[in-house]
C-alpha cells in the first residue's frame, strides 16, 4: 500500500470515529438533534450534552490516542525494540503517583484541577530525575535502566499510599481512577492537556530522520550525523509531555502505545520515521473506537477505557506474536 | 590531500590506554589496511578518529561538526545492525541521511548514489528484498552498499569482509581499491592478511594500542613484525599472480 493512501485512510477512519463518538451516548439524541445542537445551538439540554460532554470527550479521545500512538512509535524506534512502550521511561507511573496523592490527600475533592495538576507535577519531577539518572551521553541502555527504576519506585509509592489509606472509599476511588477513563471530562481538561500534548507532538515529529538512521545501530547513526544525546533529550521531553498530560486527564490507558505501532509497522515498510504519523492516527482511531465501545457495551456500568484497551490489546498482541513466529522473523 | 590526520590520539578505557599516542595521515588515493591481532585497538582507533569515543590528541574528522563529519567520512561498524525488516533499497538509502533536503525526500542525486552503490556490490537483484531476511553475508554487503551510498571522501570500515564468501571478499576489496583510485580514501580493518597484502596500497600495523609499523605491504609484513605482533610465521612472495601471503604456523 502506498504511504499517502495509508495516511489518508487512517485520517478518514479517525474522522468517521470522531463523528460516531459525538453521536453515540446515553442521552438518546437523534442525528438531526445532535447536529443541530452542536452546530446551530438548537435545544438547551441537547446543546449542553453535545458541546459540554460529548465534544470534549471525543476531542480528548483523539488527543490521547494520537499521543499514545506517537509516543509508542517513537519509543520503539529509539530503542529498536517492538516491545517498548511509552510507560517505559517512568513518566506515566510518576504522573499516576501525583494524581493518587491528590486523591488521597483530599485535594482533588476540594479543588477540581488539583488532580491533573498534581499528575503533571509528578510527570515533570520524573523527567528531571530521569535526565539526572540517565547521564549526559546519548546511550539508550541507561535510559531504560533509569526508566525502570523510576517506574518501580513510583509504583511502590502508589502501593504505599493505597496500603496506608485510612478509608476504603478513598482506596476504591484511587483504584477506579487508575483504570483510566474519558468519562465526565470537560473542556477544562482539553485546554489543560492540549498545550503539553501539542508540544510533545511537535517534538516527536522532528525525530523521523534520526529514528530511521538508528535502524543501523547507535554507532552508525552517530556517524551519519545524528546527534544522539540531543535526539534522546527530545524523545524524553516529547514522550513525557504526551504521556504526562494523558495520564493527568485520563488516568492510565495501556496497550495503545504498544499495539498500534506494532500493527501498522508492516504497512509502512517498517520505516520508523513513517511509522510516527501513521501511529498517531492509528492511536487516535483505536482510542476513539475503544471509548465508543465502553459506552455501547455496558452503558450503565461505567466500564473503564483502560480495562477495555487492555482486554482488546492483549489478545491482539498475542495474535501478532503468533503471526511473527509463523513468518519466521 | 590529507583526508584524515590523527595527532597523538590516545583513548583510555578506565585506567588502561587502549590506543596510545597514534599519529597518522591518510591522503586521497590510499586504500589502507588496518591490521593487528584481536585487542590491538583497531576498532577503538577508528571510532576515536570519527569522534564516536572521547579521546585526547586530535583527529581532523572528529573535530568537524556532526553534519559536516557525516559528509566527510562514512563508517561501517563491525556490528551488523539491521533493527527493522526494511527493504534493501530503504536501508541503502539511509546512507543518504547527511545529504537529504529538510523534507527528507530522496532527490535525483540520492537515487543515483543508491543505484550506484547497489550495482557496485552486486545487489541490484536484491533491491526490494527485506534486509533482515537475507543471509549474514548478504546483509554485510547491503551494509557496505549503505556506506558507499553516503558518498563520502573517506570510508572507515571495521572488518568489512568477515563472513563473506571468497568471491565477494575479493569483490569488496576491489571496490575499496577502486574507490581509492577515484581519489577517495579507505581505511579497513582486516584479519585476512593475504587480501590486505594484495589489495591495499598501505598497511598500518597495530599492537597493544600502539602503531607498530606503517608503510607499503612488503615493508610492514616482515618476518620480525609478524613474529613480534601476531606470533606467526608466514610465506610471503611476489609472484607473477601478484603478492601471495599465507600464514603458516604459530611461533614462540
Amino acid at each position: 500500500m502506498r504511504y499517502g493512501t495509508l495516511i489518508a485512510g487512517l485520517g478518514a477512519l479517525v474522522l468517521v470515529l470522531f463523528a460516531a463518538s459525538l453521536l453515540i451516548g446515553p442521552a438518546a439524541l437523534g442525528l438531526g438533534d445532535s447536529l443541530g445542537a452542536l452546530f446551530a445551538g438548537r435545544g438547551e439540554a441537547a446543546v449542553l450534552v453535545m458541546r459540554e460532554i460529548r465534544l470534549p470527550r471525543a476531542l480528548l479521545g483523539v488527543m490521547l490516542g494520537a499521543s499514545l500512538g506517537l509516543s509508542g512509535a517513537a519509543m520503539q524506534g529509539y530503542l529498536r525494540n517492538p516491545l517498548a512502550e511509552p510507560g517505559l521511561i517512568g513518566v506515566s507511573s510518576s504522573a499516576a503517583l501525583g494524581a493518587v496523592l491528590a486523591l488521597q490527600t483530599g485535594l482533588a475533592a476540594s479543588f477540581a484541577l488539583a488532580l491533573p495538576l498534581m499528575a503533571l507535577a509528578g510527570a515533570v519531577l520524573s523527567v528531571l530525575l530521569l535526565l539526572l539518572l540517565a547521564g549526559p551521553r546519548g546511550s539508550s541502555l541507561t535510559l531504560i535502566l533509569a526508566g525502570i527504576a523510576l517506574s518501580a519506585f513510583a509504583g511502590a509509592l502508589t502501593s504505599l499510599v493505597l496500603n496506608l489509606s485510612p478509608n476504603p472509599y478513598a482506596a476504591a476511588e484511587i483504584i477506579f481512577w487508575m483504570l483510566g477513563s474519558l468519562g465526565d471530562r470537560s473542556f477544562t481538561h482539553v485546554w489543560l492537556a492540549l498545550p503539553f500534548m501539542a508540544l510533545g507532538w511537535v517534538l516527536l515529529a522532528t525525530l523521523g530522520r534520526g529514528l530511521d538512521a538508528l535502524t543501523l545501530g547507535e554507532d552508525a547513526a552517530a556517524a551519519l550525523g545524528i546527534r544522539l544525546a540531543r535526539l534522546r533529550l527530545v524523545l524524553i521531553l516529547g514522550v513525557a509531555a504526551c504521556v504526562g498530560a494523558g495520564v493527568a486527564v485520563a488516568g492510565a490507558v495501556g496497550f495503545v502505545g504498544l499495539v498500534v505501532p506494532h500493527l501498522l509497522r508492516p504497512l509502512v515498510g517498517a520505516r520508523p520515521g513513517r511509522l510516527l504519523p501513521a501511529s498517531a492516527l492509528g492511536g487516535a482511531a483505536m482510542l476513539l473506537a475503544a471509548d465508543i465501545a465502553v459506552r455501547v457495551i455496558a452503558p450503565g456500568r461505567d466500564l473503564k477505557l483502560g480495562v477495555l484497551t487492555a482486554l482488546v490489546g492483549a489478545p491482539l498482541f498475542l495474535h501478532l506474536i503468533y503471526k511473527t513466529r509463523r513468518e519466521g522473523l | 590531500m590529507s583526508l584524515l590526520t590523527l595527532d597523538h590520539l590516545t583513548v583510555h578505557r578506565g585506567d588502561r590506554a587502549v590506543v596510545r599516542d597514534v599519529s597518522l595521515r591518510v591522503g586521497a588515493g590510499e586504500c589502507v589496511g588496518l591490521i593487528g591481532p584481536n585487542g590491538a585497538g583497531k576498532t577503538t582507533l577508528m571510532r576515536a578518529a570519527l569522534g564516536l569515543l572521547p579521546a585526547t590528541g586530535t583527529s581532523s574528522v572528529a573535530a568537524l561538526p556532526a553534519a559536516a563529519r557525516a559528509r566527510q567520512a562514512a563508517w561501517l561498524p563491525q556490528m551488523r545492525d539491521i533493527a527493522w525488516p526494511v527493504s534493501v533499497e530503504t536501508l541503502v538509502a539511509l546512507g543518504r541521511t547527511p545529504h537529504l533536503a529538510p523534507g527528507g525526500r530522496l532527490r535525483e542525486a540520492d537515487r543515483a548514489a543508491v543505484d550506484a552503490a547497489l550495482a557496485r556490490l552486486d545487489l541490484a537483484a536484491f533491491r526490494s528484498r527485506i534486509a533482515t531476511q537475507l543471509s549474514g553475508g548478504e546483509q554485510a554487503r547491503v551494509l557496505i552498499a549503505r556506506a558507499l551510498a553516503q558518498d563520502a571522501p573517506l570510508l572507515l570500515a571495521d572488518e568489512p569482509i568477515a563472513g563473506l564468501d571468497p568471491a565477494h571478499q575479493i569483490m569488496t576489496m576491489t571496490v575499496f581499491a577502486a574507490l581509492a583510485a577515484e581519489g577517495r580514501a579507505v581505511i579497513a580493518s582486516l584479519h585476512d592478511l593475504g587480501l590486505a597484502a594484495r589489495h591495499c596500497t598501505r598497511l598500518v600495523l597495530m599492537g597493544a594500542g600502539r602503531l607498530v609499523a606503517d608503510g607499503a605491504p612488503a615493508d610492514v609484513l616482515t618476518p620480525e613484525n609478524l613474529a613480534q605482533v601476531f606470533g606467526v610465521r608466514a610465506y610471503y612472495a611476489q609472484t607473477p599472480d601478484g603478492p601471495v601471503f599465507q600464514p603458516l604456523e604459530v611461533v614462540k
